[in-house]
């Protein structure tokens, strides 16, 4: 039976013999999941690698068409559940869209606020995860450290750490408790100086420039082609931004802040006087880049909310309303990208004039930003696996869905 | 200690004999004591660099007893061999590892006079033997029937034989300037005053002791060189087919070497049971003052070895949850292109410095040893002379 080989596919019973076929997962350290490499090395180069995704298939999408859009927000929480504010806001302004529904102000400063925190928490979990893939220990500690305080944050807010469907159609589920705010912010005064100690530790480091300088390097047009966004595109210096490029029904949450997007114009990045420099064996598009990008986001992020913060005070109005679980959805296909933490998180929504939407969409940043695994790892070693595949940064979550 | 058992058992051979299980059982005894003190340490190091505590419960507030709970906790554990491994290798291989680790310890001195075997040839004999613990890597790797452990057995052979090269030549270094490969004689070079420590005798064994310690660190395959054992790549390298007690005994193994190589750079370059005050010298604590006064001497030497070498692991604790780990390319880079060359331009310039200033530059000379090596057979044979 003659057996089709289609461009990367090879089949596994036709090895040369002078070639090891190892397999990286489902159940390994670092595949940040349950991702399945197969690696086809000569020694220690890696002549193909191919991800087989699928092990955390919970068929969100098919559970979509028999649930009311409020009651889908859970299912959103649990694609990228590191960053669930912001799922939870991508299907909550897709379904706004369609149903016409705009968010009082202040509903919207606090929209900014949570998904903004929750970046900052995703790339803490990044940069940490990163370097526990490249074998430092402690850097990992220290961002889970303060991810626990703004899970905690989280958790006076809406009463979860992790799966908080808190955002929802119409506004957010209820308002913040008295104090919160102070806290917020005192959490970001004492949260500086760790990005500093972060950037000690990892960024400058020589052996971690090593490991992640000029390895797996992403020219802009293969990235674009490939559909990346997020970190992974600006870092190959591609400028583009949801929250200042996207649609007007989502950047007009971000309207009237103070922010950069971190991208690399002119061979600087911008306010870079107050980081490290960049090195000189790193490569615009490399997992070093990939990295500094998520770090200096980091950054902005602390700065929109504290301007986030500062509007939330002064708004006049409520947070918003949750619609009626009733609520139908009229006839019509509204599709609305969101700059996630990992990149472009795209949800589609078909109403059909009932409560339930007949088709449901979700359109995975980090699925994209995967498939560009085998053409990064070509010709790497072994022990750079880890590396590339650290610096995309995918959540298995929204990849399966 | 063989003279005084001559004492009471008649055939002299039995008397040795007895000596030698004897020292064994000591040196094992003390070394097994450190291991488990440094896993305790190194858990507690680890959880205090990384902003928490560490083990806190097991025996007391400061977790002392973790070791041994853990030591039970392996003990008890199903003991898997996966069916594609090489039974005999794969049980032969944590032994082989674990007896050439702890071999080493034979040769080294903790004091001038507690030394099981004064060799005139220590340092030859150190790195031989520490040579062969990559052995029982390769066997462990290979026989555990995974390409995984297969990959991460290879690594550590090239790394392991590889890093013995600068190793070897930074000794030679010491060796060159002290004159002479026995430690003891090399300790008691090193007697008096902190600055009477090989390491400040000229600038290139100061180098040395530098370039000594990143080998070392290389060739008990720790952070930042623990490729081998990289969890986030090969699970856990050649060791992660095995389990419970086996792995224990590897375990040990590698904390044993990093002791070992410890307390060789610590009698090396930093006088060995020399304290940086003769403090011994000072109180009174020497043999001229009675037998107790010269045990109690001897003791304060060899806590100083000892505690030098805690220092060093310590150190290496400190490196390994600090930075990340580099590839085994890199790895073999730094070794070839790095440590070689810069170890053997020191040994150039050390050979260089002890033509130049025979004397001394700053320091007085110190005399070779001019006691034999094995005092009994030395005896025995000018006796026989005569």
């Amino acid at each position: 039976m003659a057996i089709e080989r289609t461009g990367l596919e090879w089949d596994e019973f036709d090895v040369r013999t002078d070639e090891l076929v190892i397999n990286m997962g489902p159940q390994h350290p670092s595949t940040h999941g349950v991702l399945r490499v197969l690696l086809r090395t000569d020694g220690e180069v890696v002549q193909q690698a191919e991800p087989h995704i699928g092990y955390l298939h919970r068929c969100a999408e098919k559970i979509g068409e028999n649930v009311s859009a409020r009651q889908w927000i859970p299912y959103t929480d649990r694609l990228d559940y590191l960053a669930a504010m912001n799922m939870n806001l991508g299907w909550a302004l897709t379904v706004e869209k369609l149903l016409g529904l705009e968010v009082p102000e202040k509903g919207r400063h606090l929209r900014v606020i949570m998904a903004e925190l929750n970046r900052i928490a995703s790339h803490l979990v990044a940069a940490g995860t990163y370097g526990l893939d490249l074998g430092s220990f402690t850097p990992f500690m220290y961002c889970f450290r303060e991810r626990e305080k703004i899970l905690n944050l989280f958790e006076e807010a809406c009463g979860a750490r992790l799966t908080y469907s808190y955002i929802t159609v119409g506004g957010v589920m209820a308002d913040l408790p008295a104090g919160w705010t102070d806290r917020c912010l005192a959490f970001l005064d004492q949260f500086e100086p760790v990005v500093d100690e972060l950037h000690a530790l990892l960024t400058s480091n020589a052996i971690f420039v090593r490991r992640a300088a000029g390895i797996g390097v992403l020219a802009p047009e293969l990235a674009v082609s490939y559909g990346c966004s997020g970190p992974v595109l600006r870092a190959s210096g591609v400028d583009w931004d949801l929250r200042r490029d996207g649609d007007p029904w989502y950047t007009r949450m971000y309207q009237g802040y103070d922010w950069d997007v971190i991208v690399q114009v002119n061979g600087r990045y911008p306010h870079d006087e107050n980081y490290p420099q960049v090195p000189r064996a790193a490569v615009l598009g490399d997992c070093w880049h990939r990295f500094y990008v998520r770090m200096l986001e980091v950054v902005q992020s602390m700065r929109l909310v504290r301007q986030g913060i500062e509007r939330y005070r002064t708004a006049a109005g409520s947070v918003g309303q949750p619609i009626k679980l009733s609520q139908k959805l009229p006839k019509g296909e509204v599709y609305l990208e969101t700059e996630a933490p990992k990149g472009q998180m795209g949800f589609m929504v078909i109403g059909d004039d009932s409560a339930v939407p007949v088709r449901v969409r979700a359109r995975s940043s980090s699925f994209c930003n995967l498939s560009v695994l085998s053409e990064l790892c070509r010709g790497c070693l072994v022990a750079d696996v880890p590396a590339i595949l650290g610096s995309l940064d995918i959540v298995l979550g929204e990849i399966d869905r | 200690m063989a003279e005084w058992l001559k004492g009471y058992l008649d055939p002299p051979w039995l008397a040795y004999l007895a000596a030698a299980l004897l020292q064994c059982a000591v040196l094992l005894a003390v070394v097994m004591t450190a291991v488990a003190a440094f896993n305790w340490m190194e858990r507690k190091i680890a959880g205090r660099l990384q902003d928490r505590l560490g083990p806190t419960r097991v025996g007391g507030r400061f977790g002392w007893l973790q070791s041994v709970a853990d030591g039970i906790k392996l003990l008890t554990k199903e003991d898997i061999i996966p069916a594609g491994a090489d039974a005999m290798l794969f049980r032969l291989a944590p032994y082989l590892s674990f007896c050439t680790a702890f071999c080493v310890f034979v040769a080294i001195p903790f004091t001038d006079k507690w030394v099981a075997l004064r060799l005139n040839a220590a340092v030859f004999f150190i790195l031989a033997v520490a040579g062969l613990e990559v052995f029982g890597v390769i066997l462990g790797g290979y026989s555990s029937g995974s390409k995984w452990s297969l990959l991460g057995a290879m690594r550590e052979a090239a790394q392991v034989v590889s890093y013995e090269v600068p190793m070897a030549l930074c000794v030679v270094v010491v060796v060159t300037v002290a004159g002479t490969m026995d430690l003891v004689a090399i300790g008691k070079m090193q007697s008096g005053w902190f600055w009477d420590w090989l390491v400040f005798h000229d600038p290139f064994t100061f180098l040395t002791f530098w370039i000594y310690s990143t080998c070392a660190v290389a060739s008990v395959n720790r952070a930042p060189f623990d490729l081998p054992e990289a969890e986030s790549e090969l699970v856990a390298g050649f060791m992660t087919e095995y389990s419970g007690f086996r792995w224990s005994v590897f375990f040990m193994a590698e904390y044993g070497s990093m002791l070992a190589v410890s307390i060789l750079a610590a009698i090396l370059f930093f006088g060995g049971w020399n304290g940086p005050i003769p403090l011994a010298g000072l109180l009174g604590l020497t043999p001229q003052h009675g037998p107790v006064a010269g045990f109690l001497g001897e003791l304060l030497g060899a806590i100083n070895t000892l505690g030098k070498g805690i220092l060093g692991v310590g150190v290496m604790m400190w490196l390994r949850w600090t930075l990340p780990r580099l590839r085994i390319d890199q790895v073999m880079t730094v070794c070839l292109k790095y440590c070689i060359p810069l170890a053997a331009a020191m040994f150039v310039g050390a050979a260089l410095w002890t033509y130049a200033f025979p004397g001394g530059l700053i320091l007085p000379a110190r005399a070779a040893p001019t006691e034999p090596a094995f005092p009994l057979a030395a005896a025995a044979h000018n006796a026989g002379e005569q």
